[in-house]
């Protein structure tokens, strides 16, 4: 009985999950379509709604091409090692008060494990490829996603510093209060550093050197076509909404109202949890679209010195600036 | 001191925000993209589209076969035979060919030409299906002319000022 609910959950999760990610590559067309003044898909369906369906269907008649000399084991294994973390990352990701798939009391260092495992499916499609552009690209992405990931986990470090827990839903009930009492404020820096890494971390623009079509064509999965790219892409946006559903936890006080300790309060409080989640995590996903609207490539060398140079010194001094405000119980956040 | 201050905007993000402030406002600007079959640019009185030859009002083909434009075309696009015609022995060009694949749309046939004959029409949405459906023959030429040779006139006669 126990695992038919697992599993219905699991379906619940990923059903959704699946469709957003979907629309997300709409909406992603269609705003920096908007932002560079033309006005994006629009010819599939009504005002291009059925688009993202119409690319899925297109992505799975398309043959998968296997490069002669490619690892073809490595070769197909490889899109699985990327979504299977994506995904199961979720599983710890609290919607609503008590609406989570494993409310484990290590929630915080699985979701660290999940994303960090994610980058082995990329060496290896790199490897497996047999391509200077695909290994390239893995060498690049691997490079990254290891120099980000510490200065992910320090961030992560003030968070569990300040929440007293690695459950994410005592994160987010350690921030109940308003919208003042939710860790942006105290951990503002850190906030900031979590974001950019998370941006790096799912190698999106201004991050994205492991694909730099400018430079190596698509990096680590030139050599893919159809499903297996695709799995690839849904990836990649499933990572997105992730670290977006991420920010907004552990951040920007996850499901918890907006209104919380205002007169509004009891005007919004048959609202659900998971709707004031979804905004936060749309408001998030809006900022991904919006850089790679907005900002050109880094350059490797840039890239390495805003991680170790900038990212790690500056979450450094404020663990130590955030163990004072805790010994101090700086109110109204450590009482 | 400059450099104090460069430091302070590079660590707050100073110039990325100004830059996604700027996106940010392009993002709900009008839109300028042109819907293309549903709508349309304004063409042209001078657009260089597709060939034709012209006639008289009175019927009679406008070419008298001088070979100017197969002379000046730079591609060497046109390719023209000329003989006698059978009913009044009049100077005629027995063949009339204009290669599109070739043809890089310069217009110098339609600036040499004496009599107005050989012009680029408006038209410029058009394909072929087989080979040697590009390649434009006397008819062709003159069925095009025909086709449009009320808006030719019309072009030709606004332009006439200017040349």
């Amino acid at each position: 009985m126990e695992i038919i609910y697992i599993l219905l959950g699991i379906i619940l999760i990923v059903v959704p999950l699946m469709l957003s990610v979907a629309y997300l590559t709409y909406a992603e067309r269609k705003i920096i379509g908007y932002m560079q003044v033309r006005i994006g898909p629009n010819r599939v369906g009504p005002r291009g709604w059925l688009q993202p369906i119409a690319d899925a269907v297109k992505l799975m008649f398309k043959e998968i091409i296997i490069p002669t000399n490619a690892n073809t084991f490595l070769f197909i294994i490889a899109p699985i090692l990327v979504i299977a973390p994506a995904l199961a990352a979720w599983a710890v990701i609290p919607f609503m008060s008590g609406w989570v798939l494993a409310d484990i009391n290590a929630g915080l260092l699985y979701i660290l494990a999940m994303t960090s495992i994610g980058v082995y499916g990329i060496i290896i499609a790199g490897w497996a490829s047999n391509s200077k552009y695909a290994f390239l690209g893995a060498l690049r992405s691997a490079a990254q996603i290891v120099s980000y990931e510490i200065a992910m986990g320090f961030a992560l470090v003030g968070v569990l510093m300040a929440a007293g827990s690695l459950n994410l839903s005592q994160i987010i009930q350690a921030q109940n209060g308003s919208i003042f009492h939710w860790f942006w404020l105290p951990l503002l820096p850190l906030f900031v550093i979590y974001f950019i890494s998370g941006v790096a971390e799912t190698n999106r623009s201004p991050f994205d050197l492991a694909e730099g079509e400018s430079e190596i064509v698509a990096g680590f999965h030139v050599e893919y076509s159809g499903m297996l790219f695709a799995i690839f892409f849904l990836a990649e946006y499933a990572n997105m909404i992730l670290i977006a559903a991420l920010t907004s936890t552990l951040f920007w006080g996850g499901w918890l109202s907006p209104f919380q300790g205002t007169f509004l309060e009891s005007t919004f409080a048959w609202v659900p949890g998971l709707f004031w989640f979804i905004i936060k995590i749309a408001l998030f996903l809006l900022f991904f679209l919006w850089f790679r609207a907005t900002f050109p490539r880094y350059r490797y060398d840039q890239l390495m010195r805003l991680g170790w140079k900038v990212f790690i010194p500056i979450t450094l001094v404020w663990i130590v600036v955030l163990s004072v405000f805790i010994l101090v119980k700086l109110p109204p956040w450590f009482v | 001191m400059n450099a104090i201050t460069n430091y302070i905007k590079s660590l707050f993000l100073w110039e990325l925000m100004k830059g996604l402030s700027l996106t940010g406002r392009y993002l709900f600007k009008s839109k300028i993209t042109v819907q293309y079959p549903e709508e349309k640019t304004p063409l042209s009185n001078r657009f260089r589209g597709l060939h034709a030859l012209r006639r008289y009002p009175n019927g009679e083909e406008r070419c008298i076969a001088c070979k100017l434009c197969e002379a000046v075309c730079p591609a060497l696009a046109i390719t023209i035979e000329s003989a006698p015609r059978e009913n009044d022995g009049t100077r005629r060009t027995s063949r009339y060919e204009i290669d599109l694949l070739k043809c890089i749309f310069c217009g110098f046939c339609e600036e040499s030409c004496p009599v107005d004959s050989i012009v680029e029409s408006r038209t410029f949405e058009y394909h072929g299906e087989q080979r040697g459906d590009l390649l434009m023959t006397k008819e062709k030429l003159l069925a095009q002319g025909d086709k449009v040779e009320q808006e030719l006139a019309a072009d030709r006669a606004y332009d006439a000022r200017y040349r």
